[in-house]
Order: C-alpha cells, then structure tokens, then sequence
C-alpha cells in the first residue's frame, strides 16, 4: 500500500528519491519513460536467437554473431545479427499493412496493401548479404562511438518478395527521380511520434535493380519480428541501414533523400581521407554505397589446436558489396606469403561466396594465426591493417584471422 | 389542515427520495462512463516495472560494478544512471570510449537531434564520469587476438 503511494508520484520521482538524488529536469522527461535497468527480456527467446550471440544493446536492439556462428551457407534468424536504430513497433496489424509509395517524383502517389503487393506483381528470391556499415568499429582507433560491432554484424538469408522497380514502374514515376526514400513503422527512442528513428534509401539506379526487393519472406518464413515483419526493403550489397525494415512508405525524390540519418555524419565517411582522429565538417563527408570486400573465416572456431603433422581445414564466405569477390587467400605467417582458397560463385549477384582451403604447411610446432583475404573483381584486396580511419567508424573491412595452436 | 400537511409530507419525503434515487443513478453513470474511458483505472498498472525498480536501482555492487547497469561504481553513477538509461541502455555507453570532448560532444548531438533534455547542473558530473571510467585506450592498428578459448581439433 505504501508502494503503491509510491508508485503514484511517477517513475521518475520515486526514482530520486531511490537514489538520493533529484532529476533536476525530471518534469521535462515524457511520460511513459521506463529507465532501461528496470527491463530485462531475455532477448534470445524473445528473437530466438543463438545464446552464444552477443547483445551489444539491449535498447534499441543491437546483437550480433560470432565467426563460427555464420559458418551456415545460408544465414538461419537464429545467428542473424540485429540492428535497431528505434524501438520495434508495437501491434502490428498485418491485415491493415499498406505501402504508400509518395514523394516529389511520382506522378500520382499510390497505396497497396500488403496483400495487392504480394497478389499483383511477380515474386523473386535472392541470397542477399546484409552488413552493418559500422560492422568491425570496434576496432578503429582513436575509438568511434556507436554500437561496437566486431565482426558478425553480417548476414546471407534468403529473401523473397516483389521487385521495387515493378512496383514504382506501376506507380509511374516522373523523369526527375533521382533518390528513394523510405519511411517505417518503428518508434524513435525518444517517443515523439513527430520524429523517424531512420528513414534512408538509395539512388533510383539501386531501387531499380532486379534484387532489390520489397520482401515478405525470410528463408520461407515471414520475416521475424526483429528483421522487418511484416515488409522489409531489401538492398544487398549495400550498407544494411538502406535495407528498412517494417516499411510503410517508400519516397521518390528529386533530390537525395534527406530523411533521418542519410544526413550529418550518419553513414557517410570523408569524401577525401583524414588522419586518425581528424575533424571533418558535415559537407566534407559522403554517402556510404557498396559495401567494400571482405570475407570471414567461419571454421574453425579459433582457438583450435591441432597435432603437429595434422592439416587443418578451413572455410567461409566472401562477398564484394556490389561486385563479386575473384581471388581468395590464406596466410599462416602473418601475410609474408599466401595460398590460394577454392571460391565458389555466388548463387546470385549480391549473395556472398563460400571458400575453403585445406592448410597442411604448418612448418613446426607453435602459434600460428590463419589470416583470411578476399579480393574482389576489380582487383581491390582486404587490408591487413585497419582501412582509412573515419569518425563513425564505418567500412572497416580489415582481413579476418583465427588463432592456431600446433602441438 | 392536518391532512393537507400530511400530504405535503408524503409529497415531500417521495421527493426527497427521488432526487436521492436520480442521484445515485446520475452518479452510476458518471463512474460507468469514467471507467469505460479510462479503463486502466481499473488495474495498479505502474506496478509491474516499480516493484522492481526499488531492489534494483538500490542496486548490487559488486567488484566495482552496479550490477543491474554495468556501469562503473564511481563520483556520477548515480546522475549518469538517471540521465543516459531512459531512451536507451546502459550497453551503448558501457561499450564506448571517449575523451571528454568526444563525452560532450555525443551528449550535444542526442539533444540536437534526438530529444534529450538539458542536463543542467548534472553535466558536469556525468561528463567526468564518462571522461574518467570510459577514456579510450590506445589500440593501434590492429590489436593482439585475445580471450582465445583454446580447444583440440580432431582431424
């Protein structure tokens, strides 16, 4: 009874007086804030998630998976990594789902419901990398802020749903579209209904590529809660943040998309390179496109001991952002010389490529590091080192490497 | 006479009646509408995340961690806990490093851009903080592999 007296002067008050300390600006903070220690889901049911994931933030949401954990061709929900900028949508109410397609160069702006999108035009699958544009910040030095993704902010599912360009084709569009943009269900962290939590897209000419997909399928299911349901946009190849999720509304512009973090320093990296820690000003930073080649090794799990005489195999996947990946290699000695990896061609553009290699020349015992290192079509290789330093730390596509023990 | 007052009486006391009979109905209705408008009245709702609030955020420490955070037990935590974990958790700040400019920097850009509020006379505090437990560490251009879990490989 007296809790509940408590509980009746707020969150916010009780809380101060909790902790001995006033919220100065406490009235200022919108109802209906919860701090983030009182809530504690157990995210792995909650997305069925892999226990072995790692949980960089839990609001918004942001897990990612380990090397060994994408050794599957085809990346399952389970070890596919998540990354919200806001708060999932709450009742979703998939009978009542449409897609507004607006903007300054339709010519007349037009609404389908989910079930038109899914009845009207033709469905495709593709095997489609997705990569956080920050997957590998955690490495950039002096450090950038942001979610401190390592290396499994990657995945490879496969994804079905209808062509974007079928669908602006229907729509009708006017001569000086340039840019789409698209708008999504998912709540900005702060509330305020007014504000998108993120709202990018990409050219015309990359909306309008045969896999890029308004998708309503994950590897034969309905897309999981966590990755978009009920509609997602697919862009392979691409940093994933141009992939929306919960979609709603697709803009075509005349101009570059100028929705919540397509602006700033959000995804976008100095159009001419800088020092390690260098400022930058806003207009001195470029939109980040393909995403650069790199590759993982997914087996084995590092760590892995072998007996001296014993050969070692490896695998994994490669992919290119929108280019294929051409020539893949191994090194045990820290890149003085490299052997060749068999590659495999990806299933489709866009999807990644599956490598393997068979290590017998170990030379004695001791510590040895397996570095990975894709190199994609137009002859550009991972680097051993940390690519240019950025302040967001973004497209650090650096060479994988597992550790080695012969005994 | 008598008889005409006994009926003024009787009239009376039916009226008096009545206006308490269309009383209470009025009252009924007002408390139904209330409800039907309000239904959460109905419910304790703020208990579920309170009740564990309290335990909480009184909080274990243990080796120098607030458990419940993972912040750092340090002059701030207090300040930083009510200010940084409302729109998102604790993780986003645990898991960065910055000097105190790039602290102060981050907290300008949540208020330009994503609703925060004026820190007022907690800044101070919750910047040291940050500057002081979460400074970054030289890491070069590529670090040692660490944490390695060494485990024997069967052909």
């Amino acid at each position: 009874m007296k809790r509940r007296s408590f509980i009746s002067k707020g969150a916010l008050g009780t809380f101060s007086t909790i902790l001995g300390a006033e919220i100065v600006f406490g009235h200022e903070v919108p109802l209906g804030y919860t701090p983030l220690a009182l809530q504690d889901p157990d995210p792995f049911k909650l997305f069925k998630k892999d226990s072995d994931m790692t949980v960089l933030n839990t609001k918004p949401w942001n897990i990612e998976a380990k090397a060994h954990l994408l050794d599957d061709k085809i990346t399952p929900n389970k070890f596919m990594f998540i990354r919200n900028n806001g708060l999932i949508p709450e009742n979703i109410d998939v009978n009542n789902w449409s897609l507004t397609i607006d903007g300054e160069s339709v010519k007349k702006p037009k609404t389908y419901s989910l079930s038109e999108l899914k009845t009207k035009f033709q469905q495709y699958t593709y095997q489609l990398t997705l990569e956080c544009g920050g997957n590998g910040r955690s490495e950039f030095n002096p450090p950038a802020k942001g979610n401190q993704w390592t290396i499994g902010a990657v995945s490879c599912a496969n994804w079905t749903g209808v062509r974007l360009k079928d669908v602006l084709e229907d729509v009708g569009l006017k001569s000086d579209a340039v840019y789409i943009g698209y708008h999504a269900a998912d709540i900005h962290l702060s509330r305020n209904p007014e504000k998108e939590p993120i709202s990018r897209g990409v050219p015309i000419a990359k909306a309008q590529q045969d896999e890029t997909l308004l998708a309503f399928q994950m590897n034969g299911e309905d897309i999981p809660l966590a990755h978009g349901y009920p509609l997602r946009l697919v862009s392979g190849g691409w940093p994933a943040s141009t992939s929306g999720k919960w979609v709603n509304g697709i803009s075509v512009r005349n101009k570059e998309h100028d929705g919540a973090k397509m602006t700033g320093t959000s995804y976008r990296v100095p159009c001419e390179p800088v020092a390690p820690g260098e400022k930058v000003a806003d207009e001195d930073m470029c939109i980040i496109e393909s995403m650069p080649v790199k590759s993982l090794i997914t087996y084995p799990k590092s760590g892995a001991m072998i007996k001296e005489g014993q050969s070692l195999n490896i695998r994994g996947h490669a992919w290119a952002g929108e280019l294929e990946v051409s020539k893949m290699e191994y090194s045990v000695d820290f890149g003085s010389t490299w052997n060749n990896c068999t590659i495999e061609k990806p299933v489709n553009r866009l999807a990644w490529q599956h490598f393997s290699a068979k290590i017998s020349d170990f030379p004695k015992k001791g510590y040895y590091e397996v570095w990975a290192r894709a190199t994609d079509s137009q002859g550009n290789g991972q680097p051993m080192l940390l690519p240019g330093w950025n302040p967001k730390g973004y497209l650090n596509n650096a060479c994988h490497r597992i550790a080695i023990k012969v005994i | 006479m008598s008889h005409e007052n006994k009926f003024k009486q009787q009239v009376r006391r039916l009226y008096h009646k009545l206006i308490i009979a269309f009383g209470l109905i009025g009252i009924a209705v007002f408390a139904f509408i209330y409800v039907a408008l309000n239904p959460s009245i109905l419910h304790n709702k703020p208990e579920e995340t309170e009740i564990i609030a309290i335990p909480q955020v009184e909080g274990k420490i243990e080796n120098g961690i607030h458990m419940e955070t993972g912040f750092v037990d340090e002059e701030g935590l207090a300040e930083v806990i009510q200010n940084c974990t409302n729109c998102h958790s604790a993780k986003l700040v645990t898991q960065n490093r910055m000097t105190k400019e790039g602290w102060i920097a981050t907290i300008r850009w949540m208020q330009e851009t994503q609703n925060l509020w004026d820190l007022g006379n907690q800044e101070e505090a919750i910047v040291n903080y940050l500057a002081i437990n979460y400074a970054p560490q030289k890491k070069g251009r590529r670090e040692v592999l660490t944490n390695v879990e060494w485990y024997s490989l069967k052909d």
